[in-house]
């Protein structure tokens, strides 16, 4: 653990190290799973906002894999938002804003249903060029939406592994 | 109680059973909410696309309690959705969207939403979306009783025996709404047999009704109107201003739809119209109780008031209980009756015979307008005369011997006629024009033929396309033609009780029926509030037969009424076509 790092600690941990119970926190860092870990992680760094955990809420016996399935159901569905977007964008003396900023609403919805605050962020950047005209603008605020996008998969790729192995060694234990 | 298989409404343990229909074109914020709605113990259907779910919608009416909608969809508007459900199922809609700006919700409000989420979506936020359906039973449970409240009063007017149809109809309506009152009493959904319009009885605007609406908010000017100031002129007891103002909303997005979408092109009117958010509700409506636009009626041709075989037809598919259920509003004596169907003595309606090509020999029933009076009303109690004013938009008419140039269904019909007078028959009197038509007006929306049986008053007009009528004796008019039909339309308009004494009733011998339904079709300029109800002047002196005058089709009848109880919301749609002044 980077014990420089902040942002790495995880929740019992941080609150130890801000005068919290210590034998708690020790005993939340040994059982508690690192994903959750990661999980804080993510919250405080803004990568996901509080609709994740509204998620988590929801899965049960029902659905007992109900975060995960939801977050490769908008991973799936995001491809088809992404190649309208940059078919739109394409035509480049004549693009329709327009339409691109309702493929851009779309694609922003859609992201919000996973709480996935940086990537919304930058939809919104991009809605913005998008009623200023600037195509430019729009270009690289969707490169950077793309590397938003592409690095919270794999973040949650690795957490639900976590999860799962915690899982597994909970129920071993 | 399903017919459609589907469970029926919770009944003791409501909310929980609350059925929901979600529409979002996300398929993961689809997921989500399925898994929230279910959470809250509500039964849940998820629809990707709009069409779909407006096909679910109509195909299981009475099928969902509540509907929620995405505002951004692909195939379709959101509002527009919206929009369709209030209109044809009366259902509460809630709007959702990653865009809370505040015009966009203000244009969900505007359009009917009765809630706007943002998402992303809490769950507690859906937990408590039971409160729309609740508060909608309520009002209906109101409406109700304010509905027996008109109706008492109106049958109290109505006393002769001519008016025994009109009794027995009310009498029906009466109890079918009693029934209502009781089953919705009990919070339950709307099973109430096939009637499914008379699950959702709402205030039943009668024409009178609407008039005094209208007329408020012509006063107040249609910009500055608001439910409270237009429920204050009208001074109806027992009206609410919830009444007013959905009222009001809906006459609201008529008005716009009538202003956008003037499609109406095909011979029966309303039906065909694919386009036109009518077209929809229209088509369901034809599925419905009594709104009967069916393309069946089509074949009647233009000329929708091919007497008495047209008024089968068209009574027909309506003639299960929604037909016999027509309001009598019209008080029987109101000496400003435009429209006279020659009471005493009922013509045959010639209008039966009435082809498409026949000469104006409608108009000559006109002559029977001359008697506008309440011997119309005694004899046709269902004929109350509309106020409708009509001003004379085109040139004169010019009659031919065929209708060869008579509106053709789907022409919409600018008539303004004024009726300040009674005015008889055109033969003996000034074109209709002047004639005022008291009795609130029931429009049904009907018949088929008449699609909406509403004048068509667009801007652009003119109805008078429609016939061309020459109008030698009648220097103001409008559209002859459209006159008739108007006339017709507009005796319809009153009197819907029976549809079998409608059907011998004025003729207004508008042989282009059609036209009618589509000229019928009341469209609101704003600020401008015309009935086009083929009472335009009938003043077709040489064309005019009296006896065509006493038949009415039916249709005529049906099409005006503005009576929502034995109708679905669908109904609405066609109310608002229907709608006059």
């Amino acid at each position: 653990m980077e014990m420089r790092n902040e942002s790495t600690y995880s929740a019992p941990l941080l609150g130890w190290l801000k005068g919290g119970d210590v034998t708690a926190a020790w005993r939340d860092i040994g059982e508690g799973s690192i994903g959750d870990c990661r999980k804080s992680s993510f919250m405080r760094r803004g990568y996901l906002d509080d609709q994740f955990i509204q998620l988590e809420h929801l899965q049960d016996e029902a659905n007992p894999n109900f975060v995960e399935e939801v977050v490769r159901l908008f991973y799936s569905d995001s491809v088809r938002l992404i190649q309208n977007i940059e078919l739109a964008m394409i035509n480049k003396p004549n693009v329709d804003f327009g339409k691109l900023d309702a493929y851009m609403h779309q694609f922003k919805g859609s992201s919000s249903s996973i709480g996935a605050m940086k990537v919304m962020k930058e939809c919104s950047k991009f809605r913005e060029y998008c009623y200023a005209g600037n195509i430019e603008g729009c270009i690289k605020t969707f490169q950077l939406l793309k590397q938003e996008h592409a690095t919270l998969r794999r973040k949650l790729e690795t957490y639900f592994q976590l999860v799962k192995q915690a899982g597994v060694v909970a129920e071993s234990a | 109680m399903m017919e459609n298989g589907f469970s029926s409404p919770r009944n003791d343990s409501f909310p929980a059973g609350l059925r929901v229909l979600v529409v979002d074109d996300d398929p993961t914020w689809l997921k989500i909410l399925e898994k929230m709605l279910k959470k809250c113990s509500y039964e849940v259907t998820t629809c990707g696309l709009a069409r779909d779910a407006l096909n679910l919608l109509r195909e299981r009416k009475g099928g969902y309690d509540i509907v929620i909608s995405d505002v951004y969809m692909p195939d379709m508007d959101g509002f527009k959705l919206l929009e369709h459900v209030g209109l044809e199922m009366d259902l509460p809609v809630i709007m959702m969207s990653v865009d809370g700006e505040t015009s966009r919700v203000m244009k969900g409000v505007q359009h009917g939403a009765c809630d706007y989420l943002l998402k992303p979506i809490r769950m507690k936020e859906l937990r408590n979306i039971w409160q729309h359906v609740f508060r909608k039973k309520i009002h209906e449970v109101r409406d109700i009783e304010i509905l027996e409240g008109i109706e008492s009063f109106q049958m109290t007017r109505n006393g002769s025996d001519q008016y025994e149809d009109g009794h027995f109809l009310c009498g029906e309506d009466l109890t079918s709404i009693k029934k209502r009152k009781d089953i919705e009493s009990k919070h339950d959904e709307k099973d109430i047999g096939d009637n499914t319009s008379t699950k959702k009885a709402r205030v039943v605007w009668s024409v009178e009704l609407h008039q005094k609406f209208v007329k408020a908010v012509n006063q107040i000017g249609f910009d500055k109107v608001g439910p409270k100031k237009i429920l204050d002129l009208m001074n109806v007891p027992l009206l609410t201003r919830e009444n007013v103002a959905s009222h009001l909303q809906k006459y609201r997005l008529y008005l716009s739809r009538l202003q956008k979408g003037n499609d109406f092109n095909n011979p029966v009117g309303m039906i065909k119209q694919s386009d036109s958010p009518l077209s929809d509700s229209v088509g369901s409506f034809g599925s419905q109780n009594s709104i009967n636009l069916q393309p069946t009626d089509v074949s009647n041709g233009c000329y929708g008031f091919s007497g008495s075989s047209l008024v089968l037809h068209n009574v027909d598919p309506r003639s299960h209980d929604g037909d016999k259920k027509i309001l009598v509003t019209t008080p029987v004596a109101e000496p400003k009756r435009g429209l006279t169907v020659d009471a005493p003595n009922p013509r045959k309606p010639r209008i039966s015979q009435m082809e498409c090509g026949h000469p104006l020999a409608p108009p000559r029933s006109e002559v029977n307008f001359a008697t506008f009076d309440s011997s119309l009303t005694t004899k046709y109690p269902w004929c109350g005369i509309p106020e409708i004013r009509l001003k004379q938009e085109h040139n004169p008419l010019h009659f031919n011997d065929g209708f060869s140039h008579l509106p053709m269904p789907g022409q919409k019909q600018l008539t303004r006629a004024d009726y300040r007078q009674p005015a008889p028959a055109i033969s003996s009197a000034p074109s209709l024009t002047e004639r005022e038509i008291g009795c609130p007006v029931k429009i049904k929306p009907s018949r088929n033929d008449y699609g909406s049986n509403a004048s068509h008053v667009s801007s652009t007009a003119s109805a008078v396309d429609s016939i061309p009528l020459q109008t030698k004796t009648n220097s103001t008019n409008h559209q002859v033609s459209s006159t008739s039909s108007m006339e017709n339309q507009g005796l319809n308009m009153n009197c819907l009780t029976d549809v079998e004494s409608s059907r011998k009733n004025i003729n207004l011998g508008m042989p282009p029926l059609a036209t009618l339904d589509e000229g019928l079709q009341v469209c609101f300029v704003p600020g401008d509030y015309y009935m086009n109800l083929g009472l335009q002047n009938i003043e077709f002196p040489e064309y005019f037969d009296p006896s065509l005058l006493t038949d009415v089709p039916i249709h005529l009848n049906d099409g005006l009424r503005f009576d929502y109880e034995f109708y679905d919301p669908t109904e609405y749609s066609l109310i608002d076509q229907s709608l006059f002044i």
